[in-house]
């Protein structure tokens, strides 16, 4: 890639990097419906970087685009400076790219503890024989590791008191804390939140906001979050990404991107009246 | 102490023992619905070709004998050697790992996202295109299983029963190593779903599809694995049931008889299985013992157990241990 090197310095003075991840020219289209017009925009590493819109503005065929459960129909994916292929969304996960989803898809039977484990199921490297051999092989030392790096994300997100629940009976608020708890599990390169603050009341979306700043800053995650809810996203985010009717209408700093006569009009409605 | 007590601890012991049996063919259906969501009808007859292929292997049998003498006119039959048992239990295990790759690559990766129902009506054609392609590979004749498992009346049990109270219980040998091998098998199959890597991933798999992909989880290793898993569990039943009364058709029908176990103990729960199948063998063998043979004319086997569940379903529809059903509206 081009500017790898490159970087910029946020106004809060944070150091971001060059290039982790470019979408070049992407379309979507589900029949004879576009959800995606040929969106370009880049991430780079260590910034929070979020894609907003009016709802059906094709923020999560985007987030689905970037995690594989969607191939788009045209335009290309590049990470880390390679083009990637047609993949999978576990090969997308493999690869260091986790992600929440809107409507929460957590392992509801399990308890909050094993949801967060399967999050390091990518990184667990003894196969099965060898954990049949449990002390002998190392494979007991390994789960201990993965064990212990599991309960520094759960005292990070403040949810000691849950770690034997099952997810099922846990309400709403707490249910997207362990997703993303889940995710971060995983140490992945690039963060994907699909509406985070969603259904939230205003105390839990300044826990999540807290959280999400936390992560950016203690574990250097780069974060790709989308949200349609303009004031939250302005304050959290370093650049912004704005859809509209699945084409990009405004890209920046949240600044540059409020002053932005398209994006006013998306928002306040002005172009459909 | 009365006759009838000993009688009804005779017939307890041996019930609780079938049941050991019936569970093991339970424990096939329950691993693949938790993971997949499938009643697999064929799992009868995957224990059915695991025998044959089993026997078959043992024998040297030529596989496709028929098929091959047919068609280049030779009398193949044998190859000129035996395999110990052991082997040949190896290889049937390879076998049934194929098997499941077969599976998987042919007929399962091109329903995702069906309906349960046709994931079903699937099930229904492989068990039967089973039951023929078996035939074929290794002949329609009845063939007897033997591999070197110790058989008939345990003469300890019958001795140390007579001493103490004047009546010898008959204990069949073969049920006792069953009920071993289940028991090992049971608690392989908890560490490895509870501790191992790949049985997180089955659980997850079994809970959330969408979530698995996620987390980086394959959901065809996963299918191949569960039904593998599924393969192992139909190979034991097969040597088992196999053992005790030979290898042939009728094995395959041994799955109507999980069914019971399953509305019993529930589709989604291996304990269930287990504690169900020890209910429904232990419950027939009494009730045909006290109420079967001298008020109803006996043959009362046949029918209880699916009474029993039905009765069963009607006050707890999810069964013993299967998880309970909340609808939210």
């Amino acid at each position: 890639m081009n500017d790898m090197s490159d970087g910029y310095v946020t106004a809060d003075g944070r150091q971001i990097g060059g290039v982790l991840m470019e979408m070049k020219n992407i379309t979507l289209k589900f029949g004879g419906v576009t959800a995606i017009k040929d969106i370009s925009f880049d991430v780079r590493a260590g910034e929070i970087r979020a894609i907003i819109g009016p709802n059906g503005a094709g923020k999560s065929s985007m987030l689905n685009v970037i995690s594989g459960f969607y191939v788009p129909t045209e335009g290309e994916v590049w990470f880390k400076g390679v083009k990637r292929g047609p993949m999978r969304p576990y090969q997308v996960a493999r690869l260091g790219i986790a992600r929440t989803f809107q409507n929460i898809a957590l392992f509801d039977g399990m308890s909050v503890l094993d949801n967060i484990l399967t999050g390091r199921l990518t990184l667990m490297k003894k196969g099965l024989l060898s954990q049949a051999a449990w002390w002998w092989s190392g494979a007991a030392q390994e789960e201990y590791e993965h064990r212990e790096k599991v309960e520094k994300i759960i005292d990070f997100l403040e949810i000691q008191n849950i770690r034997k629940t099952p997810v099922g009976r846990l309400p709403y608020g707490l249910k997207k804390r362990v997703e993303l708890a889940r995710a971060l599990a995983a140490e992945p390169k690039i963060l994907l939140l699909d509406e985070p603050m969603a259904g939230m009341n205003v105390e839990e979306k300044e826990d999540m906001s807290r959280f999400i700043l936390d992560v950016n800053d203690e574990f250097g995650t780069t974060i790709v979050l989308i949200e349609h809810d303009m004031g939250v996203v302005m304050d959290l985010s370093d650049r912004v990404v704005v859809m509209d009717y699945g084409k990009k209408i405004g890209d920046g700093t949240p600044d540059e991107v409020r002053t932005n006569q398209d994006v006013i009009d998306a928002y306040l409605g002005v172009a459909h009246d | 102490m009365p006759d009838i007590v000993l009688y009804a601890a005779e017939v307890t012991l041996n019930g609780l023992m079938a049941g050991v049996l019936y569970a093991l063919v339970a424990l096939g259906f329950v691993l693949i619905f938790k993971a997949s969501g499938i009643f697999n009808y064929a799992q009868g007859v995957l224990a059915l070709f695991a025998a044959l292929t089993l026997v078959g292997i043992q024998r040297g049998q030529v596989p496709f004998a028929h098929l091959i003498n047919a068609m280049t006119g030779k009398h193949y039959t044998n190859f000129p050697w035996e395999i110990p048992a052991l082997l040949a239990i190896l290889l049937t295990a390879a076998v049934m790992v194929v098997l499941a790759i077969i599976i998987e690559k042919l007929v399962l990766k091109h329903l995702v996202n069906q309906a349960p129902i046709i994931l079903f009506m699937a099930t229904i054609g492989m068990a039967y295109f089973l039951e023929g392609f078996g035939d074929v590979m290794w002949g329609s004749d009845i063939k007897t299983l033997d591999v070197g498992l110790p058989q008939g009346l345990n003469e300890m049990i019958d001795n140390t029963t007579y001493n103490w109270f004047g009546y010898g219980f008959f204990i069949d040998n073969l049920d006792i190593v069953a009920s071993v091998v289940a028991v090992l098998l049971v608690t392989a199959l908890t560490l490895f779903s509870q501790f191992s890597k790949q049985g997180r991933a089955l659980r997850a798999v079994a809970d959330d599809h969408q979530a698995a992909l996620s987390v980086g989880i394959s959901l065809r290793f996963i299918w191949i694995l569960v039904w593998s898993i599924a393969g192992f569990v139909a190979l034991v039943a097969g040597v088992m049931w196999g053992s005790k009364s030979g290898v042939q058709f009728s094995l395959s029908l041994i799955a109507l008889k999980a069914l019971p176990v399953l509305m019993l103990g529930g589709f989604t729960s291996i304990p269930g299985a287990i504690v169900g199948g020890l209910i429904i063998g232990v419950g027939e063998k009494l009730f045909e013992l006290l109420i079967g043979a001298p008020f109803l004319g006996g043959a009362t086997e046949n029918w209880f157990a699916y009474v029993l569940a039905l009765v069963f379903l009607v006050f707890r529809p999810q069964g013993l241990f299967g998880e309970k059903i909340i609808e939210r509206v």
